[in-house]
Parts: C-alpha cells; sequence; structure tokens
C-alpha cells in the first residue's frame, strides 16, 4: 500500500497527472474517489482490497469533461483489459491515461479464475497466481441441448431487467442502448423475452467482454452472466483469434467486420 | 476537478438498499450500487440505479403547491400546512375521526413513518393507517 501511495503522491506532485482515480476508505468502506493535487491528503485514505467498482467506467466520465488531462488510475489485471478496449473503441486515448497496476487477493483470484490476475505495471502487492479455470463454460457445454436449454431458460427467468449488467459494465458504452430499443424490448415485461434479451447482449459482449465479472457481481437474481459472456469471448478466440483486452497492438474484430452503419475513426 | 462518491440510502422503497452517489464537480452524475453492504450486495433493481435521475427533473416539486378554484398555485409552507391542518380540522369536526385515512410512504424514514401513525392515532384520533404498498 506504502508503494501506491508514495506512487500516487509523485505523479499528483510532478504534475505527470491531474488526477488519480482509485478506492479511498470513506469511514470504513472504499469508494471510488479522484485524488487530485488539492486533495493529496485523502492519498492516505487509498485502498485496494477485494472490493470492486467499474473504475475504468467511471474514467470515461471524467476524461470527458476533461479531455485534455492526464490521468492516473488504479488498475486489476481485468481494469486494465477493459482500459485496452476503451482505447480501441475511442472512450479513452492511452496518451491520456497511466495505468497503476494493483495485485488482486487470492480469494478473488479463487474466485474468479480469470485467464490473467496480473496487471502489467504492478505497483502494490504481488502479482497472482494464475487459476484460469473454464470448468463453468465446460460443465455447460457438457450437457444435453435440452438440459443446457432449460438452464439457461430457469436461470434467465430469474431476470428483473435491472439493466444492473449493463449499467456496471466498463465495456458497456454505447450512447443508445439496444436493450432499451421500444419495438425490441417491451417496456415494463419482466421476465424480458428469453432469451433474446441476453443473448442480444451476450453478442454485443463479443469483441469486448474482458471477463471482470462485475455484470454478475451486480445481478440481483444471481444469473451466471459470466460463464455465458466467457463462452461467446472463447467463440470470438476460436473464429477470429481475437481476446478482448489481451491485444493491445490488434485491431478488434469490429473494426474489421463492420457492416458499414458502425464507425470508429481515431 | 472533484470526483466523489457518496453512500447512502435508496429513496424509492423500505429495502434500504445502499446507493453510492457518483459527484462531479459538484453535479450528481450517477450511482452505483453499494458494494460492501450488506443490504444489497452490490445489486440495486432498476429504481434504485435511476435513483439520481429526479434530482435535476424540471418537473421536481421544490414548493408546495395548494390548490385554488381547481387549479394549482405554487405557495409557502406556512400556508400550505395551515390549509391542510384547517381542512383535517374541519373534518374531523363535521364528520368524525374515522373518516379521515393516511397512507405513509416506503420513500421516508422509519422515524418519519412513525410520526406519521403518531399524528393519524394522537393528534387526529384514527386507526387509518397504512402504506403505500396497499395502494
Ligand atoms: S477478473 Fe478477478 S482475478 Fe481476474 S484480474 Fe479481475 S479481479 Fe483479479
Ligand atoms: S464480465 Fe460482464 S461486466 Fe465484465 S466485461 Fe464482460 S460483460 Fe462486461
Ligand atoms: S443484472 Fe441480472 S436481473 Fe439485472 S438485467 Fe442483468 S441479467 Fe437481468
Amino acid at each position: 500500500m506504502e508503494a501506491l501511495k508514495n506512487k500516487v503522491n509523485e505523479l499528483l506532485e510532478s504534475g505527470g497527472i491531474a488526477g488519480f482515480l482509485g478506492l479511498r476508505n470513506f469511514g470504513s468502506e472504499p469508494f471510488p474517489f479522484l485524488f487530485t493535487r488539492d486533495t493529496a491528503a485523502e492519498v492516505e485514505k487509498i485502498t485496494t482490497g477485494a472490493v470492486r467498482y467499474p473504475l475504468s467506467k467511471i474514467l470515461i466520465r471524467i476524461a470527458a469533461v476533461y479531455p485534455d488531462a492526464i490521468f492516473g488510475i488504479m488498475c486489476r489485471a481485468c481494469d486494465e483489459r477493459a482500459i485496452i478496449e476503451l482505447f480501441k473503441n475511442t472512450k479513452l486515448r492511452s496518451d491520456k491515461v497511466i495505468t497503476i497496476g494493483i495485485s488482486c487477493t487470492d480469494d478473488l483470484v479463487q474466485a474468479c479464475k480469470c485467464e490473467n490476475p496480473q496487471p502489467s505495471n504492478l505497483v502494490s502487492g504481488e502479482a497472482g497466481k494464475k487459476e484460469f479455470d473454464r470448468s463453468d463454460v465446460q460443465k455447460i457445454a457438457s450437457m444435453t441441448l435440452e438440459q443446457r436449454f432449460d438452464f439457461w431458460t430457469e436461470q434467465l427467468g430469474k431476470c428483473i431487467k435491472c439493466y444492473g449488467c449493463r449499467n456496471i459494465c466498463p465495456v458497456c458504452f454505447c450512447d443508445v442502448c439496444t436493450l432499451e430499443d421500444q419495438p425490441l424490448v417491451k417496456r415494463g415485461e419482466i421476465p424480458p423475452e428469453l432469451p433474446s434479451f441476453h443473448l442480444t447482449r451476450a453478442y454485443h459482449m463479443a469483441g469486448r467482454c474482458v471477463d471482470c465479472g462485475l455484470c454478475e457481481e451486480a445481478c440481483p437474481v444471481d444469473i451466471p452472466l459470466r460463464t455465458l459472456y466467457r463462452r461467446v469471448r472463447e467463440s470470438v478466440k476460436e473464429l477470429l483469434d481475437y481476446l478482448p483486452g489481451e491485444e493491445r497492438d490488434k485491431v478488434p474484430p469490429i473494426q474489421v467486420l463492420g457492416d458499414g452503419l458502425f464507425e470508429i475513426r481515431d | 476537478m472533484y470526483y466523489e462518491c457518496i453512500p447512502t440510502t435508496c429513496t424509492y422503497c423500505g429495502c434500504g438498499c445502499s446507493v453510492v452517489l457518483q459527484v462531479l464537480d459538484g453535479h450528481l452524475v450517477g450511482v452505483l450500487p453499494g458494494k460492501t453492504n450488506p443490504v444489497n450486495e452490490g445489486s440495486l433493481c432498476i429504481k434504485g440505479w435511476t435513483s439520481h435521475e429526479f434530482v435535476y427533473r424540471e418537473k421536481r416539486l421544490k414548493n408546495p403547491l395548494v390548490k385554488k378554484d381547481g387549479v394549482f398555485f405554487e405557495t409557502g409552507w406556512e400556508e400550505a400546512l395551515d390549509t391542510v391542518a384547517g381542512k383535517l380540522k374541519k373534518i374531523k369536526e363535521e364528520s368524525g375521526a374515522d373518516s379521515i385515512a393516511a397512507l405513509a410512504s416506503a420513500k421516508c424514514t422509519n422515524e418519519e413513518n412513525y410520526l406519521m401513525q403518531k399524528l393519524m392515532r394522537a393528534a387526529i384520533g384514527t386507526n387509518n393507517i397504512d402504506h403505500c404498498a396497499r395502494l
């Protein structure tokens, strides 16, 4: 933690960054906070731990108001993966963001079992062991088609359409969301149409989902969303040889396969 | 440049989920679910997720309104409360306390709801008190 505090103070004092987005203890609980030179005294309260907020998504909002400022951001490996995708989708600028890596607790690594819990530029903590495990995807893949259909019908049927999965997702950034498209998704209908609501989101996550699991964490009815999107992530890897967030210099498939309506400018 | 998160309680219903208000340069820009609160454990319903939206809405009531000849007029609290108290008193005198009922609100705190039932039972003199979920 001291190394992180020192790094943040150093960056703020040198003027290298205008602000550092991280977690600050407010009472005894951590919440997102932007540390600036004016609030440098707060750096003492910076914290890491196992609580996760969508910092990269918050940074989009702040950077939109201060497009010329350079920001530092506290990053787990998944935050960094999200930031890489946000660079590619021009929601953040790579010359305006400095990532400061923090390690994940063993509990978090055990719970997530993501491909890579090791951020680059690790400043706080020791790099967590990779515990990648796709048994959740395998378990569902081993079911018969009928069992699988029943499984997902039951799971998705619990949906209360809170939009939490979308709202918390660091790579859900569209101004107009298909999931609110009136003819497609009826207002006031719970659960939303199955399985189209969830599959629409799953397809939209293709080439973007960085397997952070924030969606599943936010889902009030415990739908195994991460498993669903993991499968999509794997398909993208198999079919298009692209693993979102892992390949800094590779052009994302949507920019290659775009239908002309979706235009990304630098 | 100032961004902070202020934890508070969702104003929509009686569950009491923790919402975190995101404030950017003094402006409320969004909410997040409180991740460490045992009530909602990092989740919200759609109302919680949009619970900040009314704050700057044009249509938000900022002053009490009193209806005169079928039309609402903005007024001060003195007049509004005098009107309500006067009418309640009149109805009670003419038709009895049990001709009055009150519906409390899940958008208020426990303490406010306690005061509401106290007003009905002790000041008005009726047990006709219920909550908004009965509507
Ligand atoms: S997905 Fe989980 S284990 Fe992987 S980097 Fe993120 S928080 Fe750490
Ligand atoms: S795991 Fe969920 S929240 Fe994270 S990037 Fe994928 S869809 Fe978004
Ligand atoms: S978070 Fe869960 S309940 Fe909410 S919209 Fe997404 S799938 Fe449905």
